[in-house]
Formats: C-alpha cells, structure tokens, sequence
C-alpha cells in the first residue's frame, strides 16, 4: 500500500503523544519527600467518591427501594405497606390483562427495523462525497433534538381529521383517508411510525460515526482492486459498522418493551395503544398499586436484561479486522 | 485502612439516601387547632388561575383585616394532585392548609391531617361532610360543590327543535338523533382523548338515576353493580349506546377539552355530560367566542323515578390541615375565613359548604324544573374507603377513564366484544374484589 499524504499527517499527532506523556511520567517517578509506598491511594476514590455517591443515591437506592416495594403491597402514601412476598409476582404473570400489552411493542419493534434501515441507507449515501451532504445531515438528526413531548403534540395534530397529513393526501387524490389515531387497527403503525421519525436519527448518526471511522485507504484499496459501491458496502462498511449494528439491535428491543413518550402523550395509552410502561404507570397510580407496578417494572428490567444476554450469546461481540 | 475507610463513606452516604427516602409521617399525639391564631402558613391550591387573576391576595388581604398576625403564602400547583400526593411523604413537605389530594385513601387521612371537630357537632352547620368523615371524625370541609347533570346548548337545542328537557335515556337519545340530523353539532361529545371527563364526572351522577342516596354504598358491596337497574349500569349503558349509535364525536382520539369548551359556545356541540363547576367555564368561553352565554344551560342527568329527576351535589376540593403543622390555629383561622367570609363559592358559581348559604344561581335551571338536589348518605363507619378500595382492587377505575374509554372502543367496533360482554367483564373483576375484600 502506497503511504498517501493523509496517513502521514494522522500519523503526526501519534507520534507526539507518547513523548508529552513520557514527561510527567518520567518526573512523578523520581523518589519524593511526601512521596508514598507504591499501591494503595486514596486519591482516586476521593475522586470517584462524588459521581458513585450520586450514582448511589439517585439511581441505585432507588432501584432497591423498588425491589423492596414489589414485595408489599403499598399504596404509594405513608408507611410502607405489608410484606406479600412473591404474590406481586404472581398477579403480573397470572393476569392476562398486564402482560398482554406486550403484543404492542411488537409494533415497535418491527418499526425499529424500518428504522435501522432507513437509517443505514442514508448514512451510507451521506458518508460518501454528495452534496449538501452537511445539511442533509443535519435534517436527518435534527428530529431527535426535540423533546418526545413537542414531537407527541406535533404528530397529535398531523394526525387529526382534515389535519396536515389527510390535507396532503388530498392532494394525490385520497378522499377518504382512516381515522389515524381512531382506527384501533392503524393507530398502533401511526404511533410507530412517529416513533421511527423520532429515532431515525439517532441510529443515524451512530452508523455515520462509525462508518467516518473506517481508514480511508480502504476504500481506495477497493476502487483499485475494482470494488464498486454496492461491493464497497459489502465487505468494507457493513463489516466495519457490526459491532454498532448490533448496539442498535439491543437498543431496538429494550426500546420496543419500554416505550412510552410517544403513546403517553398522543393517546394515553386508549384505543389499544397502551404499552407496558404505561400500564405500570396506570397501575401505580390509577389503581394506587405501587406494589404490583414495582414488579411489573422489576420484570421489565429482568427481561430487557435477558434479551440482551440472549442476543449476545446468538451474536457474539467478535473483533472487527478489516485489514 | 483508607480502602475500608473510603468504602465506609460510600456506605454511609447510601445509608443516608435510605433514610431520606424512608422519612414517613411520625404519630405523634393529635394536634389541636385550639389557641392563637398567628404565624405563617402555606396553602396548596390547584386554582392557579386564581393566583394570575390576584385573586388570592385579594383574599389574604381580606383575611389579614381581621388575623393581622397571620401570613398566608398562597401556592398555587399546576399537576396539584400528582405533585401533593408526593410531597406528602415528607411530614413538613405539603403546607399548612391544602386541598386534599383524591388519591389519598379515607383510611389514611388520620395519618396526614389534623381532624376539624366530630362529624356530628357539624352536620347542622356544614353540607358535604360525608365524604371526608371517618370514624366520627372530620378531616376535612369542603372549599364549594358541585351539582352534577348534563351541560347542553339551548341554542342548538331550539334549532333542534327540542321544546322538552329528556326525562328518561330514550327521550335523550331520540332528542340527541334530533340534534344530528337538525343541526351540524355534534350531540353528545364525550372527551374521550383527555379522558377526566369520563371519569368523575360520570361517576359522581352515581345516586340520581335511582334517586337512591345509597347507591355508592351498595354499589362496593354488589357482585355484579352492571346489572340493569343500577345506577351504574345506566350511566354506562346510555354512553355505550350512545357512541354505538354513532352519535358522539368521529375521532374521539383527537378531542381537546380546551378546544371543546369553545366548540360548545359557538354551537358545534350539544351536551357535555359535566358538572355544574364547568359552567363558569362555558360562559366564559361563549363570553370570549362572542356568543351569547344564555346559551349555556344545565340539566339533570336524563332518568326519573316516578316523574320525578334528581341531581346529586358533592364537595369539590376539601381543605384540610397538615397535621405536622405549628400553626394549627392559624390554618383553621384560614379554612374558616375561606368558607365563610371570603365569598369564593359566590364567585366561582358553587354550592357552598355552608348550609345557610344560598344556591348560586347557576343551578336555577334545575330548580325551575323541578329537580330534586341529593346528596349521598355517609359510607357506614369502617367502610368510608371501600367504594375507593374494590375499585382500585378490580382494577376498574370507576373515578378514572380507563376502562369507560375501552367500553367507548367497543362502542364504535374498534375493540373486540359487544355491550354484554363489557359488562360481564366489569361484574366479574368487580366481583372478584367484593369477594376478596369482604374475606380479609
């Protein structure tokens, strides 16, 4: 491979590293006064001290606390209630009615492939040199800079009857369009498709990360050997981006189980459009179960946990070699 | 030895986290409203219109004439009930004076707040005492009431060509067939999208249908309340058939209660089944739509015992008293002043708590027409959160909309089963929590 003037400048700052950092290095190991008996120091806990006290606090005491209360059966006011043991437990999986539900994320999920998709296409064609491509960039991701809420209230008014949506498809001659939130059987694909609007630009930007990361020579390897576009995808940039794939893919699924925002907000969860975060919610507090909704959200966990395991024991996390 | 120690300090703060997260309310002897009134006190409202209008102040400074030693600090909470029910797990956390949050359990009022006097040393001073009474006790009197029936448009009524207020469910859904085919309103929207007005709303008409003061009572002891001739089973009845007959909103997805309120004062909505706190409101909006507001008018909920048709009243928000507050005097000097001096169920159109107090105006319509005014009975001693409990137990959200907003699915063939089968659902998980409830 012929060195082109780029690699020799992304050498350049390589070769400076080692050699600012050999300074201090070179001087903390000289004998001290105050200078302590190498191993232990406290310094660095002092440090993490602070972020893992907070991460303690507003994160995992709580988690417990949770833990704690799916085994009572509280009501959400004053004293915790009475222990119950596993009859929380019982009620999720017994109950046709809670675990239903999740026959909608299945919606979800399917639109996360869409998603993905959608997604890779554009980052591949936005790596490559287009034009405008900084702007078509920017539209593409710009959707995830607005909060659920705002993207809830804008879709809730594309959506109504005679609103943005059935105005333009008037114009191409549909008179006569559904009810897209009212009709039980399309409001589940309205909603994931709001969703995919959302989220589509996340995915995006992760792909075009990672594709950016692959060394330009490969390319240029390929176009000499003859490797067109489509073979260029092929065996440089899909092999190259896997491991992100696969990030996505687990994002997808634990996303599909827990969704929330977008049907919270544009139907409350009516018409068959509740997911399981929302019952939990409506079972908190609507029926005042914290107990029982402590369970349902300690089993969500368990299984957003376990389909991760699974999906890493089927995919495993292999090294990427492109060389 | 610094390992263990940094490790003891992380402890230490995770012990920490659990204590402040398992404050409760401690027990300590009852509080007593007697002595001085002076100091400050906090009071929670969800009027936060009220707060923008000045409102309030006016009211503090009117308050101060005669308590000069007293400051009220008013604070006025956009999502009053989510936002109350969780500060009340600190004991210092939910002002002097509230409006007691719905959510919190007649059970548990003994836990959070101070009791005003025994219910019996009350009764001939104060209506709507019922609902906040447990054990004899008082926990809490009512800031205004409401009576609860039907809002329509007169207007779209005459247009309509309807000369006689409905009496009965066919006569509603003969005048609501008028209504569609007369005019271009829509006869009865339901709100389904923010979904409260499916709740309470309903709910509370409990007890008129029957002209039966007991009826919510009976109801938490039945084993099957939708059985024809309850209460219940009329209301939801009539809203089944109604929406089955096509005769509510198109997308019922798509509903604002903002945008309902004006919909209805330009004529494009006949009836709201509402309460008559909701009349201020529509007045208000017809007054800014440029309609006329005579147009708003108030009717009992459409059924009769013989010819006869009642409405039921119940208290709106209750104010009670933290009971961990110091300025027990104070508070009390405060709820007083609200209830009596401060004319605030005059302004806002309400029933006032006090029973000397005259009707507001806005309930003529119903006295013009002959409707009787009901309240209903107290809950027998032991089972004043019963009602509540077998609701939340069935998961049936009697005061919510959940499971009204899945018999309007069936209603309009957007989910499976018919109005029996919804039904027969409802008996069954209603049942099974009587039984379960009755057996502990």
């Amino acid at each position: 491979m012929t060195v082109s003037p780029t690699d020799s400048h992304q050498a350049q700052p390589e070769a400076a590293t080692p050699a600012s950092l050999a300074g201090p290095r070179a001087k903390a190991s000289k004998p001290g006064p105050n200078r302590k008996k190498p191993g232990f120091s406290l310094t660095p806990y002092l440090f993490l001290a602070l972020g893992v006290g907070l991460l303690l606090l507003l994160t995992y005491v709580p988690a417990v606390n949770m833990i704690w209360y799916s085994f009572t059966d509280w009501n959400g006011l004053g004293p915790v209630g009475d222990w119950v043991g596993f009859e929380n437990y019982q009620e999720v999986f017994t109950n046709p009615r809670i675990f239903g539900v999740f026959g909608v994320s299945i919606y979800y999920f399917a639109a996360s492939f869409v998603q993905m998709a959608l997604a890779l296409y554009f980052a591949v064609i936005l790596s490559f040199n287009t034009r405008f491509s900084n702007f078509f960039r920017g539209v593409i991701f710009f959707p995830y800079l607005i909060n659920g809420v705002a993207i809830g209230f804008v879709f809730l008014y594309l959506f109504q009857p005679d609103g943005t949506l059935d105005t333009v498809l008037s114009w191409f001659g549909v008179t006569e369009p559904p009810q897209w939130l009212g009709d039980a059987s399309i409001a589940n694909y309205s909603l994931a498709t709001t969703s995919v609007w959302r989220y589509t630009g996340l995915n995006f930007i992760l792909f075009l990360g990672a594709i950016q990361s692959i060394p330009a020579e490969l390319y240029e390897a390929a176009k000499i050997d003859g490797a067109g576009p489509w073979h260029q995808f092929r065996y440089i940039i899909f092999p190259g981006i896997r491991r992100i794939i696969g990030l996505s893919f687990i994002l997808a699924i634990s996303g599909a189980l827990s969704v929330f925002e977008i049907p919270f907000i544009m139907t409350g969860g009516a018409n068959g459009t509740a997911t399981f975060v929302i019952q939990t919610l409506q079972t908190a507090f609507t029926y005042r179960s914290v107990g029982l909704a402590s369970a349902m959200a300690v089993i969500l966990l368990i299984i957003v946990l376990l389909v991760t395991w699974v999906q890493r024991k089927v995919f495993p996390d292999e090294k990427v070699d492109l060389s | 030895m610094a390992r263990r120690n940094a490790l003891a300090g992380i402890a230490a703060l995770a012990i920490a986290g659990l204590a402040l997260t398992s404050c409760g309310s401690n027990g300590a002897e009852a509080p007593s409203t007697d002595g001085e009134a002076a100091g400050d006190i906090t009071f929670l409202t969800n009027r936060t219109d009220l707060e923008q209008s000045g409102t309030w102040d006016k009211y503090v400074a009117e308050f101060q004439k005669e308590y000069p030693d007293v400051n009220v600090e008013i604070e006025a909470i956009t999502n009053y009930e989510d936002d109350v029910k969780t500060r009340m797990s600190t004991p210092n956390g939910y002002g002097d004076v509230l409006l007691i949050p719905n959510g919190v359990p007649q059970s548990q009022y003994a836990d959070f707040f101070t009791s005003l006097g025994t219910t019996a040393e009350m009764e001939d001073t104060y209506r709507f005492l019922s609902a906040k009474s447990v054990g004899g006790q008082q926990y809490g009197l009512a800031l205004g009431g409401n009576a609860n029936g039907v809002v329509y448009n007169k207007e779209v009524f005459k247009e309509a060509g309807i000369t006689d207020l409905p009496k009965t469910e066919d006569e509603f859904i003969a005048d609501l067939k008028l209504v569609k085919d007369k005019t271009d309103a829509i006869p009865l929207y339901t709100n389904y999208k923010d979904g409260w007005p499916l709740g309470g709303q309903w709910t509370n008409i409990v007890g008129a249908v029957t002209m039966n003061p007991d009826a919510q009572t009976e109801m938490s002891h039945s084993a099957a309340p939708w059985t024809e001739g309850t209460d219940i089973y009329s209301l939801d009845s009539m809203l089944y058939n109604v929406v089955a007959e096509g005769l509510t909103e198109p997308d019922p997805l798509t509903t604002n209660w903002e945008r309902s309120k004006t919909d209805f004062a330009q004529g494009k909505i006949a009836t709201m089944v509402l309460g008559s706190w909701a009349l201020g409101q529509l007045e208000a909006s017809a007054k800014d739509a440029g309609a006329d507001v005579e147009n708003v008018g108030f009717m009992a909920y459409p059924a009769s015992v013989d010819g006869k048709q009642a409405a039921t009243i119940a208290g709106d928000y209750y104010l009670g008293i933290n009971k961990n507050s110091e300025n027990q005097a104070a508070s009390r000097a405060w709820i007083d002043f609200l209830l009596e001096d401060s004319g605030f169920t005059q302004d806002e159109g309400m029933i006032s708590a006090v029973t000397a107090d005259e009707l507001p105006a806005n309930l003529d319509d119903l006295e013009s027409n002959g409707v009787e005014l009901l309240e209903l009975s107290p809950a027998p001693e032991g089972e004043e959160s019963l009602f509540s409990d077998t609701a939340d137990k069935a998961q049936v959200d009697v005061w919510g909309n959940i499971y009204r907003q899945k018999l309007i699915d069936v209603a309009r063939g957007q989910a499976e089963g018919d109005k029996d089968s919804v039904f027969a659902g409802l008996n069954e998980a209603w049942g099974q929590a009587v039984n379960d409830l009755s057996s502990k």
